[in-house]
């Protein structure tokens, strides 16, 4: 896919701080004072987003592969989530002669611990996942994803604790730790502002380390990663599960914040949402997830009375994004300071 | 026999090609009269299939001035080039697997009167005949070289560039393929050649033009070749 | 009436006359993304909007200008194959440099847009079609019930995949076509003029979907959802069949219809899933497909 073209290598100047610095400094100002001027439930609505859609970005962005069902890791997280803050109780079914049930007499979890074991669903599910769709790449692996999310769709409709077209509801926010109330609006917010950042600098630091060099040696020219003795299958595996984790990550975290884990967010249209706010944004910048999100919630907050026109306007983003538009926001921003966001 | 020089059928003046950002062709002149075979000599990366290519109009950008029958030949498509009368044997062949022989050779569509029918293709090529149903690819390297000179013979094209015919083939093939050339031009071909192997392209061509760096720098016709064995030795290291 | 494994015959057959339908229907669609994926390297998602839109041509033909199922037909494949010609005329066209995702993205947009405006003039429940006088009925055949339609839909459908592949594999025009999909520069280079084949291929692609969605009309309701879920499942036909093959999409379409059909008897909560888990079998398998070339 493009990419911002090297900075330094267009004769940009080196800075002493670099201007990914600058703006996360900037970035995470604006957030910390935002509930002042905005709406705390709209903030961390476009947060959960702005984690999944980062966690999106380091798939396609970093390694060049366009997973067309990322709803899978967000939405079944979310259930996991769901069920482990309000029910605690895990059943694991198993074959032994019949169907048997594993059953894990836990209470009701603390949001953080009902964050953490959605996540682990989501690594798990990446990794199964994960290892069916690296057989190919490209246009396959994108419609491998988006088969293999329409099947745990149709599970997720089935299957008993998912609660179906309702949907898990009346999620508990419970005590982080078991000390801070995250009933408490600001406390929630600030909650899930430090998963964001946590997770964002997870990413970037994911980004920035040999093991993401890879990745982008991988991207750039795979028969020549491999002629160098890189395993690249695996290194793709790893990405995809973290990728995967990070999205579960957020996905629980917003079932928690919302109270509610449903359908909604299993769909492929939550993965093809994910898909536009990281193209809209920037596909490839570190920036660029975020501001997408930002952009495509509050657009459809705004526009949330036109109904379906919401689709047909997407449509019309994505096209235009494709066709006019590709570097995004932030890579036009980027692009044009020549520096690297 | 005409006293006053003939126009060419090809005049090349200036020719500039780029694939993306690579400069290849710096200003290629060089024509070709109507009925000769003229070859473009030099070493590998000299640009010579580049300027088979530009001609053909299948390059990235092309710059400066190619007349084909006085018509001027860049700003126009592939397709419209081939429809004006030229037709291009590549270097690799082009023999499309997911064809047979048969629907291989009849591909190219004919653009003018005046081809050879499949008879007088099939006297050329008498191993094509029996290949007919067998798959494209499943063809010898020298089968499949006739295949591809023969699949456009049909066209009714009038100037035939062929990219290095004789690479890779057996002593025996590359003899037959001179002889088809020769039986070419004396039906009234104009056949530009691109070649490496000087020997094979003394017993076929009238003149030469040595390439280096996207450049012609020499020309001689083919009575002069004793007298430029030397330089011959020099551009192409042989 | 007879039973196998418990099952009464009717039942059992019922099914598998609804997988072959399915299977048609998947064949049909598969054959057309594949025709649309040899020329243009692009995955049409739109695909399925378009399968949509020609059922809903069909009823308006009907219900506008009095044009019964027969010459809908014949006008709504054209119809809606002409919007194909514009989509890659103003679109298409200026992607084939890039990437071949981007023509994933721009098609997923394009189907957003289209099934919106669908959406939002029709709701998203279904409006009926009737089955054509000639074909309404059916006759007993001991084992079973076949009503006329659903025969008739079966056979043409097979009729117009065989059809389709008779041409692309065994005629001078489908030679052009496998050509051009090999290597289009040098076909090109032949005089052929490359890109309007592209494009007419892209647009006689469409035409399969809105051809199949004619026919399904009087079978499923004509509704603006009837492209979104389809054309999933015809994605993992295609992943399972491979794309390099006309006759694999065809035999893999009719095929894994019929075992959605049998898994529906015989273990009906699978149903659904069944060609996704086959297609996660086929992968860890033979990545390339049944009938696919080495990726």
């Amino acid at each position: 896919m493009e990419r911002v073209v090297d900075p330094l290598a267009a004769g940009a100047r080196p800075r002493l701080v670099s201007s990914e610095a600058i703006a996360f400094a900037v970035m995470l100002g604006v957030l910390v004072i935002a509930p002042v001027v905005a709406y705390p439930v709209f903030l961390m609505k476009a947060l959960c987003f702005a984690l999944f859609a980062c966690a999106f970005n380091l798939l396609i962005g970093y390694v060049g592969l366009l997973s067309f069902g990322h709803a899978l890791f967000f939405g079944w997280a979310g259930y996991v989530g769901a069920h482990l803050a309000k029910v605690g109780k895990v059943s694991l079914p198993f074959w032994f002669g019949g169907w048997k049930w594993f059953v894990i007499p836990l209470p009701p979890l603390s949001p953080e611990l009902a964050i953490l074991g959605g996540a682990l669903a989501a690594a798990v599910l990446g990794l199964i996942a994960g290892a069916v769709a690296i057989r190919r790449q490209g246009i396959y692996f994108a419609m491998i994803t988006l088969a293999l999310a329409q099947m745990m769709f149709f599970f997720a409709v089935q299957a008993p604790f998912t609660g179906g077209e309702d949907g898990i509801q009346a999620v508990p926010r419970g005590q982080l730790f078991g000390l801070l109330d995250l009933g408490n609006q600001m406390t929630i917010y600030y909650f899930v502002l430090a998963v964001f950042v946590a997770c964002f600098l997870l990413i970037y630091r994911i980004i920035h380390s040999p093991f993401g060099e890879v990745l982008k040696a991988i991207r750039e020219n795979e028969a020549r990663a491999i002629s160098l003795g890189y395993k690249t299958d695996r290194y793709k595996l790893v990405a995809f599960v973290l990728s995967a984790t990070l999205a579960g990550v957020a996905g629980a975290t917003k079932a928690i914040v919302f109270q509610l884990a449903s359908l909604t967010d299993v769909h492929w249209t939550m993965s093809g949402e994910v898909v536009l706010m990281t193209l809209v944004g920037g596909l490839g910048t570190v920036f660029g997830p975020v501001a997408g999100a930002f952009v495509v919630v509050a657009m459809e907050s705004y526009l949330a009375q036109w109904g379906q026109w919401i689709t047909v306007i997407q449509g019309v983003i994505f096209v235009a994004c494709v066709l006019l538009f590709r570097r995004g926001i932030v890579g036009e921003i980027a692009n044009a300071l020549r520096v690297r966001l | 026999m005409n006293d006053a020089p003939a126009a060419p059928l090809l005049a090349v003046d200036g020719l500039q090609a780029w694939y993306g950002e690579s400069h290849i062709l710096h200003g290629v002149t060089f024509e070709v009269l109507s009925g000769e075979v003229v070859t473009l000599l030099g070493r590998n990366g000299a640009g010579k299939t580049t300027t088979l290519k530009s001609i053909m109009g299948i390059v990235g950008q092309r710059r400066g001035s190619v007349r084909f029958a006085g018509a001027e030949l860049i700003g126009r498509t592939s397709d419209q080039i081939a429809r004006a009368g030229i037709a291009f044997c590549p270097e690799e062949r082009g023999i499309f697997s997911s064809l047979n022989v048969e629907e291989n050779l009849l591909l190219p569509p004919q653009v003018r009167p005046g081809g050879l029918d499949l008879e007088r293709i099939f006297a050329l090529f008498p191993n094509l005949k029996e290949r007919l149903s067998s798959q494209g690819t499943k063809l010898s390297g020298g089968e499949q070289q006739m295949l591809a000179i023969g699949r456009i013979l049909r066209t009714g094209a009038r100037l035939l560039l062929l990219d290095e015919p004789t690479e890779g083939l057996a002593p025996v093939i590359i003899q037959q393929i001179g002889h088809t050339i020769r039986t070419l031009k004396g039906q009234g071909f104009t056949i530009l050649l691109v070649e490496q192997n000087f020997r094979f392209a003394a017993t076929v061509a009238d003149r030469y033009y040595i390439m280096e760096h996207g450049r012609v720098v020499e020309r001689f016709a083919n009575s002069e070749l004793n007298a430029n064995v030397g330089k011959l030795h020099e551009y192409l290291g042989v | 009436m007879f039973s196998i494994f418990d099952i009464p015959s009717q039942a059992l057959f019922g099914q598998l006359l609804i997988g072959l339908i399915n299977g048609s229907f998947y064949a049909l669609l598969s054959l057309g993304l594949a025709v649309i994926f040899g020329m243009l390297n692009i995955i049409n998602f739109t695909h399925g909007a378009q399968y949509m839109m020609g059922a809903f041509v069909a009823y308006l033909l009907l219900q506008l200008a009095g044009l019964n199922y027969w010459a809908a037909l014949v006008v709504t494949p054209i119809a809606v194959g002409v919007t194909g010609v514009v989509i890659e005329r103003l679109f298409l066209q200026r992607l084939y440099q890039l990437d071949h995702l981007y023509g994933l993205l721009l098609t997923f947009g394009l189907a957003l847009i289209i099934q919106g405006v669908f959406r939002n003039y029709y709701g998203s429940s279904g409006l009926p079609y009737q089955v054509p006088p000639l074909l309404q009925g059916g006759r007993n055949l001991g084992f079973m019930f076949l009503p006329n339609y659903r025969a008739w839909v079966i056979v043409f459908s097979a009729v117009v995949c065989l059809g389709t592949w008779f041409v692309i594999e065994r005629t001078r025009l489908g030679a052009y076509l496998r050509a051009a999909t090999e290597n289009p520069t040098l076909v090109r280079a032949f005089g052929i003029n490359v890109p309007r084949m592209i494009t007419l291929t892209y647009g006689f692609g469409v035409g399969l979907a809105a051809l199949a969605g004619v026919m399904a009309a009087p079978i499923y309701n004509v509704s603006p959802l009837m492209g979104q879920d389809i054309i999933i499942v015809v994605f993992a036909v295609v992943v399972i069949g491979g794309m390099g093959s006309i006759m694999g999409a065809i035999v893999t379409g009719f095929a894994l219809g019929v075992i959605e059909g049998l898994t529906k008897v015989f273990f009906p909560e699978a149903s659904n899933t069944v060609i996704f888990v086959i297609m996660a079998i086929v992968l860890l398998i033979r990545p390339a497909g049944l009938f696919g070339r080495s990726a």
